[in-house]
């Protein structure tokens, strides 16, 4: 593509490109006037170096001279057939946007009545669709796994797919949503309000919600300081909100580690996990197959 | 004596012809790309790196990230389609010098930014396989510990300044506060977040 300022500089390389061309063809033709003698003699240059080093004056070998011709026809033919002279956009009106755009086309034809197809069944039946499922599998590789890991399992926090347990939804619109328009969480961070001590209360009550407390005398007070600030998002039996994705924080699953000490750092800093819009990067069909997908890998409860 | 004699014999003479002869090529080539809008014109919306993340580009320069990650997608569908729309010259106007690379040992990052959260970028910068198990990237913990250097940026930006970057003067005088408090990996992040966000659509 070429979209000059000013038409000189069209002929600032068309001219040169020309000339140059045909500079090679007088170069060749000047220069290559020695014939090949009879007897076997060779003229030479006429100068003598070191008393007796002469320059011989052969003529061109005949196969470099017809190679040299050929790329000069080649290099002439290219530019009447491919852009390269300046504005001209040569006879073929090749460019390598339309190229890209054809690899495109081509692959689209190819898979969208597939896609179509997939974006038409359900998400229950196309979860049983070996290559729809196949596809999804390298989607998901592609897209999810950097955060999620290949196996959906999640490390801390990002998110387990495969768990049941859904911040914001697990049924299909939802779960479309969030890849559709990414998801950003404001767990507020408590530190300077609570203050060290009020840290320690708060994350004592959450840690008994799921399991046997240690340091038992710090819960009414860290229950009282709970109910005040916590239970807005979380709700008074710790169970979480899926409207604002606050998590569940009675099920003994945790995003950001289930240890005083993690509960503690996320009460104290808050956390904020974000999960990227991917609306740009997929298509709704590819979104339909990756829903499919996250419920084909939901482990059977017993 | 003829011109091919002189040029033999004199060997200065023949220098300066040959510099004449190979710069040609050369000039043919680069200049027209000065007087050209696709190559000379910013993308609509591109801005000079702000400060915070002008010193996270000096740092990718300064941990040689270009050495293993382009910055560059070319227009194959199969590049589109894992990285998005292809890269224009247009989205490089403030690059100086470019970080195209030519070396793809980790995935190309010209539109990284907005992929990854900024807590994934953290945790991946400090030790890679917490997040990506096969990962071999090298980790840079020390960005994390290390506060960002901030007693050169306002040379920086106004040597950028004169090269055309359009920083206003609140900007550069604004710009040692910018970094006060800042660290290493908070610049590094800033500037890969911003990378390639001003295309949105894939094709």
């Amino acid at each position: 593509m070429s979209d000059f300022t000013s038409e000189f500089w069209s002929w600032f390389i068309i001219i040169p490109s020309v000339l140059g061309l045909l500079y090679c063809v007088i170069l060749l033709m000047r220069t290559n006037t020695v014939k090949e003698q009879k007897d076997g003699e060779v003229e030479t240059m006429g100068h003598v170096w070191d008393e007796d080093l002469e320059e011989l004056n052969n003529p061109l070998p005949r196969w470099w001279l017809m190679m040299f011709y050929i790329t000069i026809v080649f290099g002439a033919v290219y530019l009447v057939l491919y852009p390269g002279l300046g504005s001209f956009a040569g006879i073929l009106n090749w460019s390598s946007v339309d190229r890209y755009e054809q690899e495109v086309k081509e692959t689209e034809t190819l898979v969208a009545p597939l896609y179509a197809e997939y974006l038409a069944t359900p998400v229950d039946d196309l979860k049983n669709n070996v290559s729809a499922m196949s596809t999804a599998k390298r989607l998901f590789a592609n897209n999810c796994a950097i955060c999620h890991g290949a196996d959906a399992a999640g490390y801390t926090g990002f998110p387990n797919l495969t768990d049941h347990d859904w911040l914001y939804g697990g049924d299909e619109e939802t779960v479309k949503a969030t890849i559709l328009n990414g998801r950003r969480a404001a767990m507020p961070a408590w530190g300077a309000g609570l203050g060290q001590k009020g840290v320690s209360e708060v994350s004592e009550y959450v840690y008994s919600l799921t399991r046997e407390s240690v340091n038992k005398h710090y819960l009414p007070a860290g229950k009282q300081r709970y109910m005040a600030m916590c239970v807005a998002c979380h709700g008074p039996e710790g169970k979480g909100n899926m409207a604002m994705g606050a998590p569940n924080l009675a099920d003994n699953i945790w995003l950001y580690g289930g240890s005083l000490r993690a509960i503690a750092e996320s009460v104290d800093k808050g956390r904020a996990g974000n999960m990227p819009a991917f609306g740009n990067q997929l298509t709704v069909s590819q979104i339909h197959l990756l829903t499919a997908y996250l419920s084909s890998l939901q482990k059977t409860v017993n | 004596m003829s011109l091919q004699e002189k040029v033999e014999q004199n060997i200065g003479l023949l220098i300066i012809l040959v510099i004449l002869v190979v710069s040609v090529g050369g000039i043919v080539q680069i200049v027209p790309l000065f007087f050209q809008s696709s190559t000379t014109e910013p993308v609509a919306g591109l801005k000079p790196y702000a400060a915070l993340e002008l010193s996270g580009r000096d740092l990718y320069m300064r941990e040689s990230c270009v050495s293993c990650h382009s910055q560059m997608i070319r227009p194959f569908r199969t590049e589109t389609e894992r990285y998005g729309h292809y890269s224009v010259a247009g989205e490089f106007i403030y690059d100086r010098p470019f970080l195209w690379g030519s070396k793809r040992t980790g995935p190309d990052l010209a539109r990284v930014g907005g992929r990854y959260s900024d807590d994934w970028h953290r945790i991946h910068l400090i030790n890679p396989r917490d997040v990506v198990p096969e990962s071999i990237m090298p980790g840079y913990p020390w960005l994390e510990t290390t506060p960002v250097d901030a007693s050169s940026i306002q040379t920086k930006m106004r040597a950028l300044a004169m090269l055309g970057h359009p920083y206003t003067d609140e900007e550069i005088e604004a710009a040692p506060a910018v970094l006060e408090g800042k660290t290493e990996m908070d610049a590094m992040i800033a500037y890969l977040q911003g990378l390639g966000i001003l295309i949105t659509k894939r094709r």
